[in-house]
């Protein structure tokens, strides 16, 4: 009787979670909707914009939390998709970077098409002499010099900076060559900012 | 003696709001906090406060009605508490609606104007104002130290209040920014900015104190509307309609959030 109970209330609580999960996917759905409704294309600003790819859609669903499986494909999916520089080369030049790095602009109703910066500072410490850092992602201080100044650490951070989602899947930071905020040349500059051992990010 | 005692409130006001922004404070938000203190002594939002006043009490538009007989909840004319109630569910609408939305919602029905003529030029700019701005300034005073309670008695408000939480986590545009991509976490910062958690009761009153709030950034007096509008700007999306379902359901989402704490009446932003 006991266990009957228990597996009642098992059940019973089950089931309640169950139904608050199909009342989330249901505010899911209709939130879509109602923001498709209630919004207009402004500027560059497109209402294409309010359509969820895959990534966007499984990073809303699990709360930026999915499971390992499905974060591993779509890692992968993003990082199969990363076009590398057709010369093989990672590194621009440093002190462009340096200004794309300070920039945060780029992509809002308000900005034109193609001007846009890195929005770096935003989230990140780079340059020890910039204390207008935010924190939103982790520091970048010494970026190079902590891990080495190798060809392949060249080509990590030049991935990184065109899909971070390749790396981790609901990483807060922007696909900057993915969406095509930047272009190769930019994000190789943005590269050597980080990579170059003259860059102030590794003095 | 008077001068003093609100000048010795605002700095508790204004020690208050630093300590519930974060448990870490940078120096230039200390160095801002005492200058908000000093400024919340004599709030150029005062101005449109009174601005508000007369509009509302004034007969104006092709009906030649005043606003006396707008009903923000508690009634038809009364004010006095209902800023610090809203959104909440109206019979006559049978929907949620957030204040402003709520005052252009009595200027079309009771005065006449024409709700697309507001919306076409809904915000501060230079030495413009649009009226309902200063008329939500005039209503958020009148619930100046009053406790924020946003209902959620109604079904229509439990299901507004869900549906703003998922708009405030969904993820689209170039950047894949949702409004929890920054505001959902503790103890973050844009550059010298803190990002106060929406999704925590006790950093949430910071979407609901010290608006409509006067800005210094162009020395303009803002509403959430507003707000709300320039944080999709920055999100990259495109632009949400003024006084729109989206909008009143995020400001349902975080003002029921706020729920308990005091509101202060309108403020001074950077």
């Amino acid at each position: 009787m006991k266990t009957m109970l228990l597996a009642t209330g098992v059940a019973a609580a089950v089931f309640a979670g169950c139904a608050a999960m199909n009342d989330d996917a249901a505010y899911r759905r209709e939130a879509a909707e109602v923001v498709k409704r209630d919004f207009h294309a402004r500027g560059i600003a497109t209402m294409d914009r309010l359509n969820q790819d895959e990534l966007q859609r499984v990073c809303t669903e699990y709360d930026d939390n999915p499971p390992a499986d499905l974060a591993k494909k779509l890692e992968a999916q993003q990082f199969a998709a990363i076009k590398l520089p057709a010369d093989g080369k990672f590194m621009g030049d440093w002190k462009a970077g340096a200004k794309l790095a300070e920039s945060g602009r780029g992509m809002t109703w308000s900005d034109k098409k193609g001007a846009a910066g890195g929005s770096c500072y935003n989230c990140h410490q780079l340059a020890p002499q910039q204390t207008a850092f935010g924190t939103v992602g982790p520091s970048l201080t010494g970026f190079g010099k902590k891990r080495g100044f190798s060809t392949e650490n060249q080509q990590y951070a030049y991935m990184r900076i065109y899909n971070s989602k390749a790396f981790a899947v609901c990483s807060a930071m922007p696909r900057f060559g993915h969406s095509g905020t930047l272009d190769e040349q930019q994000i190789k500059d943005l590269t050597a900012y980080l990579m170059d051992p003259n860059s102030p990010v590794n003095k | 003696m008077q001068k003093s005692f609100r000048a010795a409130l605002a700095t508790c006001c204004a020690v208050a709001a630093a300590t519930l922004a974060h448990a870490q404070t940078d120096p230039t938000t200390e160095d801002f906090e005492k200058f908000r203190a000093v400024m919340e002594d004599a709030n150029p939002a005062e101005l449109w406060e009174v601005k508000g006043e007369q509009l509302w009490k004034t007969r104006r538009g092709p009906k030649n009605a005043s606003l006396e007989q707008c009903d923000l909840g508690l009634g038809p004319g009364v004010v006095k508490g209902a800023y610090v109630q809203l959104p909440r569910y109206f019979a006559d609408v049978g929907t949620v609606m957030d204040a402003e939305r709520r005052i252009v919602h009595c200027m079309v029905t009771l005065q006449g104007f024409s709700f697309e003529e507001i919306a076409k030029r809904p915000f501060s700019s230079g030495n413009y104002t649009p009226d309902p701005v200063s008329i939500v300034t005039f209503v958020a005073a009148q619930s100046r130290d009053m406790k924020i309670a946003v209902p959620q008695s109604h079904p229509k408000e439990r299901a507004t209040w869900e549906l703003g939480k998922a708009i405030f986590h969904y993820r689209a545009g170039p950047w894949d920014f949702s409004c929890a991509t920054c505001h959902g976490e503790d103890g973050k910062r844009i550059r010298t900015q803190n990002l106060p958690n929406f999704t925590k009761h006790d950093q949430a009153p910071r979407s609901f104190i010290g608006w409509p709030g006067y800005r210094m950034t162009g020395g303009v007096m803002h509403s959430l509307q507003w707000r709300m509008n320039d944080c999709f700007r920055q999100q990259r999306f495109p632009e949400p309609g003024y006084a729109s379902d989206t909008i009143t359901a995020l400001l349902t989402y975080m003002g029921v959030n706020s729920n308990g704490f005091v509101y202060k009446g309108p403020g001074i932003k950077r």
